[in-house]
């Protein structure tokens, strides 16, 4: 179980809070969104979970123990990190893409082992891109590679999984493959995985927890469709919205005047 | 959980990767001693290829003055120093080389990127011009080492030495070096001028078996942790905070990996002049062969580097009556070689 308490955190050159008080609690097995529009401080909560940005205030607890300053090696085994953009430098192999997971779990003067290598295929296999093994990362689609990062992170064999954004350069239907291998593993490892988007369909389809935020705040917490509703939706993005509901799902609609009327 | 089943055949298809499924990873493998024995047989004098390993076998096994030929001065005097002097630049160079490019994610790095040149030219340019007391070898050594240190001083910015003020830096302290070479080289007079010029076009004329121990030491205790250390230049090579979300130090493990790259190419430097291209031109060569995975690209480097400068020597040696710095060898082959990368297939090391 994650826990963020009382987290106060602005850029050194700055002069106000990026964040003013931001808490909530992630729990094991459940996917939890932040959600919100730009600028609400989303990804800046997960800079500073991930270790990234040091907050001026607050506490970061994993069950029950503090996580904000552990060094990067046993960080890494508490956390694994899927990041919004990556730009690969060089074509390695899906296979070596996905090893590269287990940096915390080798030596500083070793080179990965046979159980190292078992793990990344391991992840491969969860991940469902086996057919990619051998093939060059810098080939692979985007939403193929959003999956290699996953199973990379997933090698790591951390409790937590943040992800940024997982799918905003994503097509639709890899929005929801995506998102769906990612609430499959989270269920299945028993992972606690936070994640940021800011598509409310998608957060309602896929979350189990929403922290809806804004200007640096926490407007709401709780499931789904206690937080996604048209009062928070079209205060936090100034829209109108429409919450439909459709065959037991709820789907959000934005207003659009229209000028025939 | 995985089947006992799986798990066997995932670990035959890793066994199969490790032993490197085609003769390519075995052949760069031994190409250093292929190209070692041919060189050792080709010559102004030439010698049998037979011959030449009956006496090194006679070295090794035999007591020295057993096999007392002409031919066994020339081989372990001469010619077998030269050899495995140039052997250790080339694994020196090319080493370093595919190192930088993985730190800095860039596979048009080369050695010389943070100074090292610069400053052995100033070290060797003080040395001949006006410090003749002091050793050439030495005052490059020094000198090189300081544009290091001084190119990571200068880098820091706000605490921090990321990749890009790095190369900055290198590329200002090299400046300043070279600028500084210019001068003493305005000032000297020119018998020492020549010398000058000519150590710094690079060259193994004046191998002998003490500078192989002197450049053993330096080389292999700088390659030797970049060795053990090289798979994590993989994940280096994924940018500061990707690699440092994976649980890699950076700040610490990119010191330990410029550090122990820095001491091997300046020993190598101090002993051979400035041979350039090599280090840029082999490690990019090899991972276009077997591919970007640090984990046999920097051995397979390191003897593709050591095969192919004594290659070049031997061309160095053996064109033309007089010995030409090996240095203009490289600089002939690489600038062509490079035209070839860029207008074929070249575009699939770097980026997409």
């Amino acid at each position: 179980m994650l826990e963020v308490k009382g987290i106060h955190f602005r850029h050194h050159h700055l002069e106000e809070d990026v964040l003013r008080g931001i808490g909530f609690t992630a729990r094991s097995g459940e996917i939890t969104t932040l959600l919100g529009p730009n600028g609400s401080g989303k990804t800046t909560v997960l800079k500073c979970i991930a270790g990234f940005w040091k907050p001026q205030r607050g506490e970061i607890l994993f069950n029950k123990k503090n996580i904000s300053n552990l060094p990067y090696e046993k960080r890494a085994k508490m956390l694994a990190i899927v990041p919004q953009e990556h730009e690969p430098p060089f074509p390695y192999s899906v296979l070596d893409a996905v090893l590269m997971g287990r940096v915390s779990h080798v030596g500083l003067f070793s080179s990965p082992s046979r159980h190292d290598y078992l793990k990344a295929e391991e992840a491969i296999e969860a991940v469902g891109i086996s057919y990619l093994r051998e093939k060059a990362y810098t080939r692979v689609s985007g939403g193929e590679r959003q999956l290699v990062l996953i199973a990379r992170a997933l090698a790591q064999e951390s409790p937590i999984m943040l992800l940024d954004e997982p799918t905003s350069h994503l097509d639709f239907g890899n929005q929801v493959s995506v998102l769906n291998k990612v609430r499959d593993i989270a269920r299945q490892k028993g992972l606690t995985v936070l994640t940021t988007l800011h598509d409310p369909n998608m957060a309602m389809l896929f979350s189990d927890r929403v922290v809806m935020m804004s200007m640096g705040n926490i407007i709401s917490d709780g499931t789904p469709d206690s937080v996604i509703t048209e009062e928070n939706l079209s205060r936090v993005y100034s829209i109108g919205v429409s919450v439909i509901n459709y065959n037991g799902a709820r789907v959000v609609c934005p207003k659009i005047r229209n000028d025939r009327d | 959980m995985i089947s006992t089943e799986r798990s066997l055949v995932f670990h035959t298809e890793w066994w199969k990767r490790l032993k490197g499924n085609s003769p390519k990873y075995v052949l760069i493998l031994i190409s250093p001693f292929l190209a070692g024995w041919f060189a050792l047989f080709i010559g102004a004098f030439n010698i049998s290829p037979t011959m030449v390993l009956k006496i090194l076998f006679n070295e090794v096994i035999a007591p020295p003055h057993f096999l007392d030929i002409p031919e066994r001065a020339i081989i372990i005097d001469i010619r077998l120093p030269r050899v495995i002097l140039a052997g250790l630049v080339g694994i020196a160079l090319s080493g370093s080389g595919v190192t930088l490019q993985g730190i800095f994610r860039n596979p048009l790095v080369d050695p010389f990127i943070l100074g090292i040149s610069a400053g052995a030219a100033l070290g060797c340019a003080l040395s001949v011009g006006f410090f003749p007391q002091l050793p050439i070898q030495l005052m490059a050594f020094l000198f090189s080492i300081l544009a290091v240190i001084l190119t990571y001083a200068v880098g820091r910015t706000q605490g921090e030495v990321s990749r890009l003020p790095l190369i900055l830096s290198g590329v200002i302290i090299s400046a300043f070096f070279t600028a500084m070479v210019s001068i003493v080289k305005f000032l000297v007079d020119p018998h020492k001028l020549q010398s000058i010029v000519f150590w710094l076009m690079g060259s193994f004329s004046l191998s002998d078996w003490r500078l192989v121990k002197i450049a053993g030491a330096g080389i292999t205790a700088g390659l030797l942790p970049v060795l053990l250390m090289r798979w994590r230049l993989n994940a280096m090579s994924m940018g500061e905070e990707e690699a440092e979300a994976l649980g890699v130090n950076v700040k610490r493990e990119r010191i330990m990996f410029i550090g122990a790259s820095s001491l091997a190419v300046s020993t190598a430097v101090s002993v051979s002049g400035i041979i350039g291209w090599v280090g840029l031109m082999v490690p990019h060569l090899v991972r276009m062969l077997i591919g970007p995975d640090h984990k046999t690209l920097v051995p397979l480097s390191m003897t593709a580097g050591a095969a192919f400068m004594v290659l070049t020597d031997t061309i160095a040696r053996t064109l033309t009556d007089f010995d030409i710095p090996v240095g203009i060898i490289t600089a002939i082959v690489g600038a062509p070689f490079f035209v070839y990368l860029m207008k074929s297939g070249g575009r699939e090391s770097w980026k997409k």
